[in-house]
């Protein structure tokens, strides 16, 4: 079951007593250890803040929490030349190093680094764990003060706005007025959104990627399908499963092999799957994964619960339901960006039918009717929503134009 | 909007039209420019003028570019998206050889004058003596160096004399403020000669409108 491209190192087995699953096993164990290990130590830098409760969109308090980060790159004497990345559902502060649970690569260093279009010998990069998450800022798996037990279902729901507004405690503490550039695709470019709304003085630039102004109906119902498919494991126990040390692991990993459709195209996974068969010469007649979507699909489930908190999916989840920035002005879109000196770019992608280009085009015109500065770029690929991940080089072409020409209005001056 | 029109971007052959165009827009001025091609006039304020430069551009490719080259420029339509623009929300609004391509002229140059407190609006003068007098003579539709298509290929779906545009301005209640007509060498003609001339001689115009 093991082989060179990416669909083949994955199937669950039922034949536990191969040495090869075992060493699987091992794999995501120490995985899982590292992962629990990483939510209230991470290995990034943390700040952890006592003494300034955040007042939460749902009306609770954090009296206290901590938000886990990564830099990259030198602040300028001035420190105008801030970069902040915000990331996706699933993504977390290494953008553009090691992840200390997976071992792999940042997860966006095709964009993020020396030379690269974000380019860290001129920017400076901080990128942070969402509030909600599980890499190291505080969400439902970290420890709650007052019980010292883990937070789960008691964690207060969240929403986007609230990971922006402890994002912007990480900027003050950090000591930067003004944030050059705020950049992100999906969820991430939610939060741009919401930065450019909420602290219009505090951003520069932005780049909401592949994003909405609000989630859709199929957004919502997609993400229901995940968390029922979570809460439906007898393992997640009402999420306190962490006290008896289980984990809703088939739930977790169905709700991600759904969510994995979404991210992907028709185009992506005829031209990479079609119908091809899993390392076996004929169909199986039976419900083990003949075919080789069926493989990579579960492989992307299983990888998938070693690294992330079932909870923590629950929340942000829900926290991307509740967005809508219009809802929050009025009904109006354009008035939440009313009075923006920020120069924006919208970017989108001609096969994201997750957050398709109408969506985009969306925030553009309310862009417009405030007359903004706002460029806004369709990018050809069939590579569906995932496209802001991988390699495009109209996007970096893009990415790396906006932002210089947007350094060179703000004057900016390398480190 | 049309491929023929516009020099790679960063060349320094600048169209006659567009040095007219950025004598006519004062320095520091909000300016858009409606079908901005690969932003060659754009680009040319933005050095001239320091304006605080947008533009529309209905090819995606040539807005990419656009963008990738750091100008502000968003996907559109000039048929479709002017209405999204507050009133007044530029100085100028600009429509530089693209008014003979959109669907409705009329309604987009209403809209030009809605969103700008000026509109400049340069295009193609098909009263021109040598085009009169291609379609005198051979009975065809007359094609030029500047308008090369057949008339079955051409974007161009409304072509007009300067006459016409005049007539145009009139019924949408714009104020000329100034106009320019240059001929096929790029001189300007004279602003003392009459309009029959200036519509016989000229290749192309630009106008400066607004609102009256």
């Amino acid at each position: 079951m093991t082989g060179s491209s990416i669909v083949d190192h994955s199937v669950p087995t039922t034949s536990s007593g191969n040495a090869s699953s075992d060493v699987v096993m091992e794999h995501a164990l120490e995985r899982s250890l590292a992962a629990s290990r990483e939510v209230d130590e991470p290995s990034s830098e943390v700040v952890r803040f006592t003494d300034q409760p955040l007042e939460l969109d749902g009306g609770q308090v954090l009296d206290a929490f901590q938000v886990a980060y990564c830099t990259y790159g030198t602040l300028n004497a001035d420190r105008s030349n801030a970069i902040l990345i915000c990331h996706a559902l699933t993504g977390d502060q290494y953008v553009a190093s090691r992840n200390p649970v997976t071992g792999k690569p940042g997860w966006w260093e095709i964009m993020i680094g020396a030379g690269k279009p974000i380019d860290t010998d001129r920017y400076f990069v901080i990128s942070v764990n969402i509030l909600g998450g599980c890499l190291g800022s505080t969400g439902p798996a970290s420890i709650n003060p007052a019980t010292g037990r883990a937070w789960g279902l008691e964690f207060p729901v969240i929403t986007v706005g609230d990971m922006v507004k402890a994002q912007a405690r990480l900027i003050d503490h950090l000591g930067i007025d003004t944030l050059f550039a705020v950049v992100g695709g999906s969820m991430g470019g939610m939060q741009v959104l919401e930065w450019a709304a909420r602290y219009k003085d505090r951003v520069f630039a932005a780049m909401p990627i592949a994003t909405a102004p609000r989630h859709s109906a199929q957004n919502i119902a997609f993400h229901e399908v995940g968390r029922q498919a979570v809460m439906a494991d007898p393992d997640w126990l009402a999420g306190s499963y962490f006290e008896e040390d289980r984990t809703p692991r088939r739930g977790l990993a169905v709700a991600r092999m759904a969510a994995h459709i979404t991210y992907l195209s028709e185009d992506a996974l005829e031209r990479k799957f079609g119908r091809n068969l899993q390392d076996r010469a004929g169909k199986t007649f039976s419900f083990s994964a003949d075919f080789q979507v069926e493989s990579y699909l579960r492989h992307q489930g299983s990888t998938f619960v070693d690294r992330f908190d079932a909870n923590s999916y629950l929340y942000i989840t829900r926290a991307m339901d509740y967005f809508d920035l219009a809802a929050d002005s009025d009904g109006k879109l354009a008035k939440a960006f009313e009075g923006t000196r920020t120069r924006f770019c919208v970017i989108s992608f001609t096969s994201d039918w997750l957050y398709p280009t109408r969506e985009s085009r969306e925030i553009v015109q309310a862009l417009n009717a405030v007359a903004a500065n706002v460029s806004f770029v369709e990018i050809e690929s069939d590579k569906g929503h995932d496209a802001f991940l991988l390699d495009e080089p109209e996007l970096f072409a893009t990415v790396r134009g906006f932002l210089g020409a947007a350094a060179r209005k703000r004057g900016l001056t390398a480190p | 909007m049309l491929a023929r029109k516009d020099p790679p971007v960063g060349t320094q052959l600048h169209r006659v039209d567009h040095l007219l165009i950025a004598d006519m827009v004062a320095e520091g001025a909000r300016v858009l420019d409606v079908g901005c091609g690969d932003g060659a006039l754009l680009q040319l304020l933005e050095e001239r003028k320091k304006v605080d430069g947008r533009g529309i551009e209905v090819t995606r490719e040539k807005v990419n570019a656009c963008v990738a080259h750091g100008l502000s420029v968003i996907q559109g339509d000039a048929d479709r998206d002017l209405d999204k623009y507050p009133d007044k929300a530029f100085d100028y609004a600009i429509l530089s050889l693209t008014i003979q391509a959109t669907r409705h002229p009329r309604p987009v140059l209403e809209q030009l004058l809605r969103i700008g407190r000026h509109a400049i609006v340069s295009f193609p003068n098909f009263g021109h003596w040598w085009i009169r007098t291609q379609l005198l003579f051979t009975g065809r539709m007359p094609t030029t160096v500047n308008l090369p298509e057949a008339w079955y290929d051409s974007p161009d779906a409304h072509l007009c004399t300067i006459r016409d545009f005049v007539d145009l301005c009139r019924v949408v209640d714009a104020r000329v403020e100034h106009k320019v007509a240059f001929n096929a060498s790029g001189q300007q003609l004279g602003t003392w000669l009459p309009l029959t001339i200036h519509n016989l001689v000229g290749e192309k115009a630009v106008f400066l409108l607004t609102k009256s």
